[in-house]
């Protein structure tokens, strides 16, 4: 049953991420140099619609908050954030839209996903070192939410019902999806080279 | 052309919301961890051994962690998370060739890169090699990537999710506006 959903939901993800262009380094370059607002538009958007859906499903108690999954913050999330965000820029793939470009034929996703593979090699070997470090120790609170969501096993951040500041939030993500311009910097039509 | 954002937009955010609905939040950069995992294994049999008691270990620190949960997924890699990377590539793959396919000239070459470094595959794939490793290297640090922790991450509340964004977006829009100077 698991594996027939992972083939369902794991296919439907990653023809979304074509369909949306976040395959294509071009409109993943465009959007982190501000030249192009559309992909973040889209991701924008997806985030506020995933929100409001999974925790309105909560309070109406179609969608189980079992299965919730936050992970801990920690400072290395934001260091190992850094190092991401400069690789995904320079490259313009990451991990996920990386399998999916290399499957759609583009050959420079292979060598990302090659490079990925070391990296992440890299990382089991280091590993220890980090821990050592208190770097990977958690901080304020380590799994928790801004909210606190009612019957999750997370704490929140603020003593606000996490179910409806996650809906508000989620109205906010869409709301800067539509308020956001087409572009930032540049002018004129934003590119849109043809594929 | 990609679809129109406010359709995407919906049709992604149904995509994560259905995921965590049916099952768990979606994530993948784990994946590349128990693909060296299943390949170090072939190589040197030692590296994930099973306890008397079922239990999975390794003599590598990071996949013995969690209680061998690595160690365990490499094991089994016919499990939820690791199949669901290969069918996204499946996903992926159907829906570029049912629009058309990627061009070739794009396929060796994006149009970003040879706008600003003209026709220079070699380099390309070197940048994209490197580029992939600090991205990997940064995502296992941080615990997740662009999937799992920002849109998962965000999509949920979680903390860890906009200090996540915080750095990625920090890093990346500087990198980007520099290195690629010329629009295309």
């Amino acid at each position: 049953m698991n594996i027939l959903l992972a083939l369902l939901i794991g296919a439907a993800f990653g023809a979304t991420l074509d369909r949306i262009g976040a395959t294509s380094p071009n409109w993943i370059i465009r959007m982190l140099s501000l030249r192009n607002l559309h992909l973040m538009k889209t991701i924008l958007l997806a985030i506020g619609t995933g929100s409001i859906l999974m925790f309105g499903g909560q309070m109406l108690g179609l969608v189980d908050v079992g299965h919730m999954s936050v992970k801990t913050a920690y400072v290395g999330v934001f260091l190992g954030g850094l190092m991401l965000g400069a690789g995904w820029a320079a490259s313009g793939y990451c991990p996920g839209t990386g399998v999916c470009a290399a499957a759609s034929g583009r050959k420079d996703a292979l060598f990302f996903i090659a490079g990925g593979l070391l990296g992440a090699a890299a990382y089991m070997v280091t590993y220890p070192a980090w821990k050592a470090s208190g770097l990977l120790d958690k901080i304020a609170g380590g799994k928790v939410t801004l909210g606190t969501v009612p019957g999750a096993e997370y704490e929140g951040l603020v003593g606000m019902s996490g179910d409806v500041l996650g809906i508000v939030l989620g109205a906010v993500f869409v709301l800067v999806a539509f308020l956001l311009p087409e572009r930032l910097v540049g002018e004129g039509a934003a590119p849109v080279a043809a594929e | 052309m990609p679809l129109n954002w406010k359709t995407g937009g919906v049709l992604l955010g149904f995509v994560f919301f259905l995921a965590v609905l049916l099952v768990k939040p979606i994530g993948v950069s784990t994946q590349f961890v128990i693909l060296d995992a299943i390949i170090g294994n072939t190589v040197n049999a030692e590296l994930i051994t099973q306890t008397d008691d079922g239990a999975y270990t390794s003599t590598n620190a990071y996949l013995a962690k969690s209680n061998g949960k690595y160690a365990k997924n490499a094991a089994n890699p016919l499990n939820y998370s690791f199949v669901f990377v290969l069918a996204m590539m499946a996903g992926a793959f159907l829906s570029a060739m049912a629009r058309g396919g990627v061009r070739a000239e794009e396929r060796r070459l994006p149009a970003i890169w040879r706008a600003n470094f003209g026709d220079t595959p070699m380099k390309r794939y070197l940048v994209a090699f490197l580029g992939g490793f600090i991205v990997l290297y940064g995502a296992r640090l941080a615990g997740g990537c662009t999937s799992g922790h920002m849109m998962s991450g965000m999509m949920q509340t979680a903390l860890s999710g906009y200090i996540f964004a915080a750095g990625a977006f920090a890093a990346a829009i500087p990198v980007a506006m520099i290195m690629y100077g010329r629009e295309a």
